[in-house]
């Protein structure tokens, strides 16, 4: 592993950076293109962009012998998805003004924007840091944006481990200022005080690593698609601690078995203050130990199916200093949001509205950003982002919640009213037009193929039943498809592997039925098994789990349960 | 391996070699062989004549080119992998992208095997998508002397499996090239049927290569300037190849690349000349006038010796989309019409301009009505003139072909459609129709020795004889520095050719690129504030003897540059504005500062 011939391309990358500087500022500086250098391509993600291209676009501008429609999207770090009216209204203002304006909420619980021009990158980036929003480790080899069950504050518990994120988020932050540097004009300090990252290292991670903290009984942040699952503990309204879990990750390859999404693993407990250095020591053994030759087999699910769960835990612990307890009892009811007002147990409301595939534009009839502009600027409280792409507007004293209700049913934001089961559990990536890796169509897809699969579910009277639907435009599974009870994951234009029988919480993995078929073998599919459903369900049986239990499904090339090891 | 092992090199040449290499891998340095390999078969030897040279085909003759198209580099690495072999072989090999491989060589070439993936369905590789649209076009050229191979790649859970390798292989069969082994298809599991395959391709071009009989003399490929069958009055009918428009479609701008056809027809132009282009006027046009008239275009007139319906006369032999002094002034006459009469008068000369500039023909028969029969008519209208546009290519380059940059001057003008002539007829032609045109030579804008610097000025469709310019001198490989100053509203959507641009600067064929994009910002910036804000290293260059170009809108743009230059002049001349007035006139004298401006 030390072969540095044998390393990646993006290790040598990573090592000759300078702590992620690279040439960034005099490829933002040539005015010949609107693209970054290949290099600086990947070092950018460690800022929080991803250089892109209108893909709708490059064949006629390749014709017209002009580059790609290069434009950069930029992703926010927000702990938690916790976000101020105030930093809305910037992220309101930057939509508008340098982007596609549209803002778009990502299955990571944070905000996306998309269509950013290479000249208006660092004054887009900087106005999202003058509200204290920064876009660091939103991508790249490092711990990103670390995401928490965004289920409306319940008790000082919840609020708790909320908490918990924003720290783990802070603490696993790179430390070079690199990004202050390029973005915000940061002064080099005189005499340029050698820099290190303590943790990292000069080479970061072998790849991305994700962390999320879910508090049963809700899964909304799919915790075990997580690097790192934190499971809270609550008894008593007291925050004991979390079960933790390692190993999860969605990414796969078409037609290569040595890729593979996979479950966290729970390999035990941890009280509070032990979290931060075992989430540090997870990291280290992830640093030293992952393939840093093979970038497809980097996450930290393949070093831990390399090493062994239980010999990865006993190197955990070694580097720790301290055993991890056994695992608490937990149980999730569901992976999904639950529409409509709850009350806290302060006494205050949170309103969660469906937004289709976390698309905030201002469509005719649908001026749903400037909606949610009109109510940031009246909210008193705050606003919470889903990992299921929703929005929570939270903290809203009982006073307002009339006012905020006329706004909502203004702007059209209301059609969490009228949802179909399905449509309440669908989840899709972005795809085309803009994202690199798309092979076939995802969020503009869905709103084509939800109509169809209702109007089949309709015919067998399935249409409020509640079922979890994942769009991917290609195998690497921002949308966690692997974890739909019926997930589409594209291989080509109109083609997608149809693959179904997940749980409904978020603890096992569904199987491929069908390859690279079109929509009418894909209608045809789902139809027939609607069918059995609606006849041979048992009481309050879903979808997924009919499906296994009738022997439907293809047997599995890879475990598909969440598995406890302690 | 040192400069000084390079022996036959002049010694100034070795360390730029030595630069050259350093860091290179063998992909690049064996692309770099052939690509030597090549110039050195495209240059002639001085002082001995064309038919004695060998042909610039000879060393392709002996070589393997590897040509691969690859999305996710899979064909790549297999492409790679065949060219170390060959190489290891001791086979004169090189390996390109399709995207940088010049489609012109193809003739030339004697073994060519070809990796290819399909994405999807049947989509090419990005990289070659050019490459599989100019084999499949009615240009590809007849490859009777080629041997080749197409291996592949694709993934068969797909309907069209490996679709494009297919039928690469077919079109090339189909080109009269002969298949030397049948198209590998390899599957997701590539290995499986791509070793066998590439064993195979390897052990084949062992033997053609050994074997190949040394070529037959080939006789001159350029003949001399002679005078040429084709000219202004008697025009080449130019069959249209290309009509693409280069400007984005946020683009207020609706610029064309035309590219012609002049096979059979002898013409030969140097870069800087200009191609003449006759006009017709559009049919909905001329219908228009004949209508305002109430004449009946099916008339024959007689003017002189000619004789021509009126329909003929006013769409090929009379504008219609520029007025003129006399024929307002007859118009006048005709109608009584005292407020046109004292436009004419000579206090009236502004008003006057501003008509010419805005209207056209059917414009004043629709506000100022009269009478004309279809003799006075033909009669008082000008007749129609050739249009003139700068040649955007280098023959050397392009061979057979011309190319043009051409603006669509199209507008409307009080709820009405207005257009250019000229644009108009050639933005609308279909690829496959004939278009008349003509060599207008442009001697006094073109390149000066190869071992002079140029700085290329120009704003819009002024950039297009500066392609003819870089085209040129990469083909010549003149040791001459190239500086181009382009300026356009839009970058994102008004770059000309900046594709090639960047390709150019990759290669070290531009030296230096300033771009002025007058409306991406608050305050607009053109070319001649760049020009202001590199005045130092511009009056070096001008000092040290370089070239200096200027093309396009001559009211405006043409008159700013030219200020700018006296400023720089002065400011580092250290000259008073008079004396910087003179050095630049001296220039002009001296044919050092050129401009093709309209």
């Amino acid at each position: 592993m030390t072969d540095a011939a044998a390393l990646s391309e993006l290790e040598r990358i990573k090592a000759n950076s300078r702590f992620l500087r690279g040439t960034l500022v005099e490829s933002l500086a040539d005015p010949v293109t609107g693209a970054i250098s290949e290099d600086d391509n990947k070092l950018l993600k460690f800022h929080g962009s991803y250089q892109q291209d209108d893909r709708d676009l490059r064949e006629e501008r390749r014709k017209q012998k002009l580059e790609p429609a290069y434009q950069f999207m930029v992703r926010a770090r927000l702990a938690g998805g916790v976000l101020s009216p105030a930093q809305w209204l910037s992220f309101d203002h930057i939509a508008r003004t340098w982007a596609n304006h549209t803002l778009r909420i990502t299955t990571r619980q944070t905000f996306q924007l998309h269509g950013i021009l290479k000249r208006d990158l660092k004054r887009s980036i900087a106005a999202m840091n003058n509200v204290l929003v920064s876009t660091v480790a939103a991508c790249g080899d490092v711990n990103r944006n670390v995401v928490a069950s965004a289920n409306p504050v319940a008790s000082p518990a919840h609020r708790l481990a909320y908490r918990w994120a924003e720290r783990l988020s802070d603490h696993l932050k790179p430390k070079t200022r690199a990004y202050h540097e390029i973005w915000l004009d940061e002064q080099l300090v005189a005499g340029g005080e050698e820099e290190s990252e303590p943790l990292y290292g000069p080479t970061y991670l072998p790849r991305k690593f994700k962390i999320g903290i879910a508090v049963p009984p809700t899964n909304d942040v799919d915790v075990f698609a997580q690097d790192l699952g934190l499971i809270a503990i609550i008894e008593h309204g007291e925050l004991l601690g979390f079960n933790v879990a390692v190993g999860g990750g969605m990414g796969a390859s078409h037609g290569d078995a040595s890729t593979y999404p996979r479950l966290a693993s729970v390999i035990g407990f941890v009280e509070p203050e032990q979290l931060l250095r075992t989430a540090e020591g997870v990291i280290e053994v992830q640093r030293d130990h992952g393939d840093r030759q093979e970038r497809k087999h980097a996450r930290l699910k393949y070093t831990i199916d390399r090493m062994g769960v239980a010999a990865f835990k006993a190197e955990l612990e070694r580097r720790i200093g301290f055993a991890l307890q056994p695992s608490r009892a937990y149980r999730f009811e569901h992976n999904g949001d639950r529409y409509g007002w709850t009350e806290g147990d302060d006494g205050r409301w949170h309103l969660t509205l469906q937004i289709e595939s976390g698309r905030l534009a201002d469509l005719p009839g649908q001026p749903h950003l400037s909606g949610l502009r009109a109510i940031a600027e009246e909210h008193q409280g705050d606003f919470r982002l889903t990992c299921n792409q929703n929005l929570i507007i939270a903290n809203v004293p009982a006073s307002q919640r009339i006012r905020i209700n006329a706004l909502v049913a203004e702007y059209k934001l209301d059609g969490y009213r009228r949802l179909s089961g399905i449509r309440q559990h669908a989840v899709a990536c972005v795809a085309l037009p803009t994202c690199g890796l798309a092979m076939a169509e995802s969020e503009r897809y869905l709103p084509q193929l939800l109509p169809k699969l209702e109007a089949s579910l309709e015919r067998h009277g399935l249409l409020d039943e509640p079922i979890v639907l994942r769009l991917s435009g290609c195998p690497n599974g921002c949308s966690r498809p692997y974890l739909g009870e019926i997930a589409l994951v594209g291989r080509a234009i109109g083609r997608y592997d149809l693959r179904v029988g997940a749980d409904f919480a978020g603890q096992r993995l569904n199987r491929v039925l069908r390859e690279n078929i079109d929509e009418s073998e894909i209608l045809a599919e789902l139809d027939a098994l609607f069918a059995r459903y609606a006849a041979e369900r048992r009481e309050q049986e879903r979808f997924g789990d009919f499906l296994v239990r009738s022997g439907l499904l293809p047997t599995a090339r890879h475990p598909i349960d969440a598995e406890v090891f302690a | 391996m040192t400069a000084a092992t390079l022996s036959p090199l002049p010694e100034d040449k070795q360390p730029l070699v030595a630069r050259l290499i350093d860091g290179l891998e063998a992909p690049a340095l064996l692309w770099l062989s052939g690509y030597l390999a090549g110039v050195a078969g495209q240059r002639q030897l001085p002082g001995k004549s064309a038919a004695a040279e060998p042909s610039p085909a000879n060393d392709t003759q002996a070589r393997l080119t590897v040509l691969y198209g690859s999305q996710t580099g899979n064909a790549k690495r297999l492409a790679e992998d065949l060219g170390r072999r060959a190489s290891a072989a001791g086979l004169a090999v090189r390996v390109v992208r399709a995207d940088a491989y010049a489609t012109r060589e193809l003739k030339q070439e004697r073994l060519l095997y070809v990796v290819v993936s399909t994405q999807g369905d049947a989509e090419p590789p990005d990289d070659s998508r050019a490459l599989v649209e100019f084999l499949a076009s009615a240009r590809a050229p007849k490859l009777e002397a080629l041997r080749y191979a197409v291996l592949g790649l694709g993934d068969s859970s797909y309907p069209n499996f490996c679709a494009i390798g297919r039928q690469l292989d077919e079109r090339l069969a189909a080109l009269g090239a002969q298949r030397l082994l049948p198209a590998g298809e390899a599957d997701v599991d590539l290995e499986t049927v791509a070793q066998p395959w590439l064993d195979h391709a390897l052990q084949q071009a062992r033997e053609q290569l050994k074997t190949s009989a040394p070529l037959a003399k080939v006789t001159t490929l350029r003949t001399a300037r002679s005078t040429p069958a084709w000219h202004r009055e008697q025009p080449f009918q130019a069959p249209l190849l290309l009509n693409q428009r280069v400007t984005g479609r946020d683009s207020d701008r609706d610029v064309r690349h035309l590219e012609l056809s002049l096979e059979g027809s002898g013409l030969r132009y140097a870069p800087g000349d200009a191609l003449g282009v006759w006009p017709t006027q559009s049919p909905a046009l001329v219908d228009a006038v004949l209508a305002s008239l109430r004449l009946d275009g099916d008339n024959l007139v007689r003017v002189g010796d000619e004789e021509h319906t009126l329909r003929t006369w006013l769409a090929e032999h009379r504008e219609l989309t520029q007025l003129t002094r006399p024929f307002v002034a007859a118009h006048a006459e005709r109608s009584g019409d005292t407020q046109l009469r004292e436009l004419l008068l000579p206090t009236s000369r502004d008003a006057l301009a501003a008509l010419f500039s805005q209207w056209q023909v059917l414009d004043l028969l629709h506000r100022h009505p009269a009478e004309w029969t279809a003799e006075t008519l033909v009669a008082a209208l000008r007749p129609l003139a050739p249009r003139l546009y700068s040649i955007a290519s280098a023959q050397s380059v392009v061979g057979d072909e011309v190319h043009l940059t051409v603006s669509h001057v199209d507008y409307a003008f009080d709820g009405q459609a207005r257009w250019g002539a000229a644009s108009r007829y050639l933005a609308q032609r279909a690829e496959g129709e004939n278009v008349p045109v003509f060599i207008e030579a442009n001697e006094r804008f073109h390149l000066p020795a190869d071992d002079r610097d140029i700085i290329m000025i120009g704003a819009g469709t002024g950039v297009a004889p500066y392609r003819a310019f870089v085209q040129e001198r990469a083909e010549r490989g003149a040791a001459g520095r190239n500086w181009l100053v382009f300026g356009n509203p839009h970058f994102y959507s008004d770059f000309l050719y900046q594709v090639e641009w960047q390709q150019a600067l990759k290669r070290g064929q531009l030296h230096r690129l300033d771009l002025a994009f007058s409306r991406d910002q608050a305050e607009k910036r053109y070319v001649q504030h760049r020009l202001l804000e590199q005045g130092r290293r511009l009056y070096e260059w001008l000092e040290n003897g370089a070239h200096l170009y200027v093309c396009g809108d001559a009211n405006r743009m043409a008159k700013d540059v030219h200020k700018a230059l006296a400023a720089i002049v002065a400011e580092h001349g250290a000259r008073s504005s008079e004396d910087a007035e003179a050095w630049l006139s001296q220039l002009i004298q001296q044919g050092r500062y050129a401009r093709d401006v309209y």
